[in-house]
């Protein structure tokens, strides 16, 4: 499935990487960088990821 | 099975989608005493208060949900014995299960003058948008109140260029942080050319054909302002539970699932809720956090549907954040408790920093500035309240702090 930042969005909250840090990181200025395409075996991870989000930024496409 | 839920923001929204994406088929009713569909409030003081986000902008996904609304109609009692929400334009609305997220509203504040037009509270969209107009032709922006709305709305209305009178009863604005970290709060706001006065209340209003003119406060001193924002706090919906038998204090006093200890068939989801927090000895605590709701929200979907002895637990440490003069203020665990703080890292600039909230030897929560990248590694370590001795020796072997940590032991 690809994962969708909406970075207009993201304002760094790093929710998201408190569930998948190895999908999500925030870099050395706060910003955040993902893996676009994750396995689908991870979707229930990927959907707590996106509904925790305070922004509501996170968007999954299959 | 009927599912009811009274609230219809954020934690009501949430536990309906919850509910549904556990297979839940039956109905679900959403009573709200605001006529919108659920929105996003933490913009309300900032984007939408300075214009750069659109109000229709503010409604949240609802998408193909299907839940019977009923929007502007609030709820006005709790028949426990014939499981029934009586709704105030008189109808009933029966469940088997039932979740509670009336939340709360603005404090308001019952002195002379406080009847004027030009006095505003701020929690609803309708009060942004009639916030926002009066600041178009305030000249003087008085917000009484130095907390968190309080100073987010002294920001947006620097950042518009409104003149600010920002008072507080406090010696220091952020009270929840400590007076350790006052200083920089003041000093914050103070640079950006806010009025802030300290240790002074608000005494009366006086105005001319009905519209505010004048303040009065506590010290004798008088601000000449069209536009008073009332920033005191906020009280909570929850009258209209009085006499029906739950136990509060004066939130749902609950278990860790949002269970009701008097009612398994009732649970709770956001302000509303008092529920037991790891990081505060298990005390049921409310959190009046934006994404405590959404938390809340979830969980109580999930476990409405379950019997009580297989409701999972709520066990994410409470987050929060405010953004004032593009600055980020983050976080973790629970700072009004700590006895004292003490920093953590810090930039050599000294514009980013972590600090800890320390209750006895251990610590029970983080406050960070424009230091998003390290919270997730505080997360891990506030899973429950070590000793602030086995944080700073682990923070010791961490490479990507913001500099040389403090006070790591030798």
């Amino acid at each position: 499935m690809k994962v969708h930042v909406d970075m207009n969005l993201c304002q760094s909250h790093g929710e998201c990487v408190a569930v998948a840090p190895d999908v999500f990181q925030l870099g050395d200025d706060d910003v955040l960088v993902w893996q676009e395409e994750v396995d689908d075996s991870r979707r229930a991870e990927m959907e707590e990821a996106a509904n925790v989000c305070p922004m509501m930024a996170i968007r999954l496409e299959d | 099975m009927r599912l009811v839920i009274v609230g219809a923001s954020l934690a009501g929204l949430r536990a309906a989608q919850a509910a549904r994406s556990a297979g839940h088929e039956g109905g679900i009713v959403m009573i709200g005493q605001e006529p919108h569909l659920p929105y996003t409030r933490p913009p309300l003081s900032k984007e939408i208060l300075q214009g750069t986000q659109e109000i229709e902008d503010a409604t949240l996904q609802v998408g193909e949900l299907d839940v019977e609304w009923r929007l502007g109609v609030p709820a006005g009692g709790l028949d426990r014995e014939r499981r029934r929400v009586r709704l105030e334009d008189r109808s009933e609305a029966p469940y088997d299960r039932l979740i509670v997220a009336t939340g709360c509203r603005a404090r308001g504040w019952e002195g002379p003058g406080s009847e004027l037009e030009g006095v505003h509270t701020l929690r609803d969209l309708e009060d942004a948008v009639t916030l926002r107009k009066g600041l178009s032709t305030a000249g003087r922006l008085l917000i009484v109140g130095a907390g968190f709305i309080g100073c987010e709305v002294a920001a947006s209305a620097r950042a518009l260029g409104v003149e600010v009178t920002l008072v507080d009863i406090a010696a220091h604005p952020l009270l929840p942080f400590g007076p350790q970290l006052g200083e920089r709060w003041t000093r914050m706001h103070r640079e950006r050319g806010v009025d802030l006065r300290l240790g002074v209340g608000i005494a009366s209003l006086r105005g001319h054909g009905g519209r505010v003119e004048h303040a009065e406060l506590t010290d004798g001193t008088t601000i000449a302002t069209g536009c008073v924002l009332l920033a005191l706090g906020s009280a909570l919906n929850a009258e209209w539970l009085a006499g029906s038998g739950l136990e509060l204090n004066p939130a749902i006093v609950c278990d860790a699932t949002l269970t009701s200890v008097s009612d398994p068939d009732i649970l709770a989801a956001g302000d509303i809720a008092a529920v037991p927090v790891a990081l505060a000895d298990g005390t049921p605590l409310r959190v009046e956090h934006w994404t405590t709701a959404a938390e809340h929200g979830q969980l109580a979907g999930r476990n409405a549907l379950l019997e009580p002895a297989d409701r999972a637990p709520h066990v994410t440490p409470p987050y929060f954040w405010s953004d004032q003069y593009g600055s980020k203020i983050q976080a973790l665990g629970c700072p009004a408790l700590a006895e004292r703080i003490e920093m953590l890292e810090q930039s050599p600039e000294d514009d980013r920093f972590v600090a800890a909230c320390v209750a006895g030897e251990r610590m029970i929560g983080i406050v960070g500035m424009n230091a998003a990248r390290r919270l997730p590694w505080y997360r891990k370590q506030l899973t429950e309240a070590r000793p602030l001795e086995q944080v700073r020796l682990a923070l010791a072997q961490e490479s990507s702090t913001l500099g040389a940590p403090i006070g790591a032991p030798a």
